[in-house]
């Protein structure tokens, strides 16, 4: 099923044609009403009339997460507060928080894409959606609500915590459609099996995941332990929120980037350069039709690669490959770039071991030294020390061999792994240089 | 003839060993045997109660990682030469060990230790044979 059949499967030709109108329509916008674009556009000698082809917005300037920090609070906004209707802000863990607004027209397009990603991820007006998304500042919950509204879903506002109500709630209103961030979902289940329930007993179809990066052995783990197809969806409040870009549960193979509201590049993130179809490299997004909070080429600092390639269920908006990580949480083992979702790949395929881990970067006598903090199940406890260090061994070996680092493995008690109801702490990087 | 011990993963932080007591202290399980088999950074606790289920439940509900696994108690004559003596039977008998612990006992002329062996069944078999009496886990629970 396809939601905008005319949209999401509109031919290239006709689609760039769409998106230069708007590109351009969006420059000189956000030249008039922005002081900061004005800035930066003068300083790159550029004028919004120079852009007359889609490639020469290459030469546009970059827009960063610290650009709209120092842009605090309303500084971005590119209409009057009269018209703005929503004010959303993304979880300020590094200093400032990000402030975005939206337009009566802007919440309107976004319940669009949303409903247009939830029946790319397998959604129809029959289905019940349990969305265990926090509603409030974050865009998560309200995101998938408007747009399961839009599409005529029944929603059941359940937002984050309150993890038992949650589960009694699964049981007895039998939702079919689960939206939650991938670690919250496997929390679900683990609450779940200790209230005496499983998920087979649920009727779940489908599930769809967000909001931060996880691999393809959780996608496998968490299919098997909430009994559902698990589809990635992709946003980011900066942008919009949710609903950038899903995966088509058809092929599951890349997520569809809404491309008549976005244009995305991969840069190199070291220099900046744009790269090819089929290079893996940084993201960059500049939504096209937003009113209150436009954004040009805004750095994601999510890492993936665009593959302009047919899809099977018709839509012809680009996919990018599932996000392998951030270039900012990158970390850089002596000299060795690891992703934590690397990580938790080589975690994932030892029997017995589940994703709950942690990793810790320190340095010593100038050193970096990487330790990973494996919570101990019931299923690899055996109560054998010699088995447990064996465990040991194991995943450190393993994480030499497919990473090229050297980990020293640490077992901890189950649960002692800081776990928010939302994102998961991975990484803990104690070095200051 | 087996006996059941409970087994904890902990992590070698201050002050855990103290929490699970208390844990069954107010469970109101009484530990009749303990042994802590540790690593720099975590270790097994094994121990012999009197109620394993309650405690069980106790130690999951807080959090712990448990597990039930089976041993085997064996009597002791309280002289110079007993421990051996049982020791011999078994490497006789090709029988591993991999831990064993002394378990307290208020009175009696024996002493009771529990094993934890690679071949339980064949180990309660030569040991019998040999007359050393091997305690059935109920009547050690109670001893
Ligand atoms: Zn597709």
């Amino acid at each position: 099923m396809i939601y905008n059949i005319e949209y999401e499967t509109m031919p290239r030709e006709a689609l760039e044609s769409i998106q230069l109108k708007r590109l351009q329509a969006t420059l000189s916008r956000v030249y008039a009403t922005v002081p900061f674009y004005r800035k930066q556009f003068t300083s790159a000698g550029i004028l919004p009339g120079d852009i007359s082809k889609l490639n020469d917005m290459q030469s546009l300037p970059f827009t960063t997460k610290k650009d709209l920090r120092d842009n605090y609070p309303f500084g971005m906004f590119a209409v009057p507060m009269d018209n703005v209707v929503r004010i959303h802000a993304s979880s300020g863990t590094t200093g400032q928080p990000t402030v975005v607004g939206y337009t009566a027209r802007d919440i309107n397009t976004w319940s669009e894409l949303m409903a247009r990603a939830l029946v790319a991820g397998g959604a129809t007006r029959g289905d019940i959606i349990h969305n265990a998304y926090g509603y409030g500042l974050f865009t998560g919950g309200l995101g998938v609500h408007y747009g399961a509204e839009k599409l005529g879903a029944s929603v059941i506002p359940v937002s984050g915590g309150n993890t038992k109500r949650q589960v009694i709630i699964m049981k007895d209103f039998k939702p079919t459609i689960l939206t939650a961030t991938p670690s919250y979902s496997l929390h679900l289940a683990e609450a779940a099996e200790e209230m005496g329930f499983s998920f087979a007993d649920f009727h779940f179809r489908y599930g769809i995941f967000g909001a931060e990066p996880w691999s393809e052995d959780m996608r496998q783990e968490i299919e098997r332990k909430l009994n559902l197809t698990a589809i990635d969806i992709y946003g980011l409040s900066e942008v919009i929120g949710p609903g950038v870009s899903i995966e088509c549960h058809e092929a599951k193979q890349g997520l569809h980037i809404f491309e008549d509201h976005f244009i995305p590049e991969i840069i190199d993130p070291d220099t900046g350069k744009v790269l090819p179809y089929g290079e893996t490299g940084e993201l960059v997004i500049t939504s096209i039709t937003k009113e209150a909070f436009p954004v040009i080429r805004y750095r994601t600092r999510d890492i993936t690669t665009l593959n302009p390639e047919p899809c099977i269920c018709g839509r012809t908006h680009v996919r990018m490959k599932k996000v392998s990580g951030r270039s900012d949480d990158m970390l850089i083992i002596r000299g060795v770039n690891v992703f934590p979702s690397q990580i938790e790949s080589v975690l994932m395929q030892i029997e017995g071991v589940e994703p709950h881990y942690q990793l810790i970067v320190e340095r010593e006598d100038n050193l970096d030294v990487l330790t990973v903090m494996v919570e101990v199940s019931e299923n690899m406890f055996s109560d054998e020390v010699k088995q447990l260090q064996q465990f040991e061994n194991k995943i450190s070996k393993d994480i030499k061999e497919y990473l090229g680092v050297t980990a020293k493995v640490k077992l901890v008690e189950p649960k002692s792994i800081a776990r928010s109801e939302g994102k998961a702490a991975r990484v803990i990087d104690k070095r200051k240089i | 003839m087996q006996a059941e011990q409970i087994s904890i993963f902990l992590e070698n932080k201050a002050g855990r060993l103290s929490e699970v007591t208390g844990i069954l202290a107010k469970a109101k399980v009484n530990i009749r045997a303990l042994a802590l088999a540790d690593t720099s950074d975590f270790g097994v606790l094994r121990l012999i109660v009197d109620n394993n289920a309650v405690a069980e439940q106790a130690l999951k509900e807080n959090g712990f990682t448990v597990r039930k696994t089976k041993v085997v108690a064996v009597e002791v004559d309280d002289r110079p030469g007993g421990l051996f003596n049982i020791l011999e039977i078994l490497k006789n008998a090709q029988i591993n060990v991999e831990y064993m612990y002394a378990f307290i006992r208020q009175s009696g002329d024996k002493a009771v230790m529990v094993f934890r062996f690679d071949q339980s069944d064949e180990a309660i078999t030569v040991l019998t044979e040999n007359k050393i009496t091997v305690i059935n886990g109920k009547d050690l629970y109670k001893l």
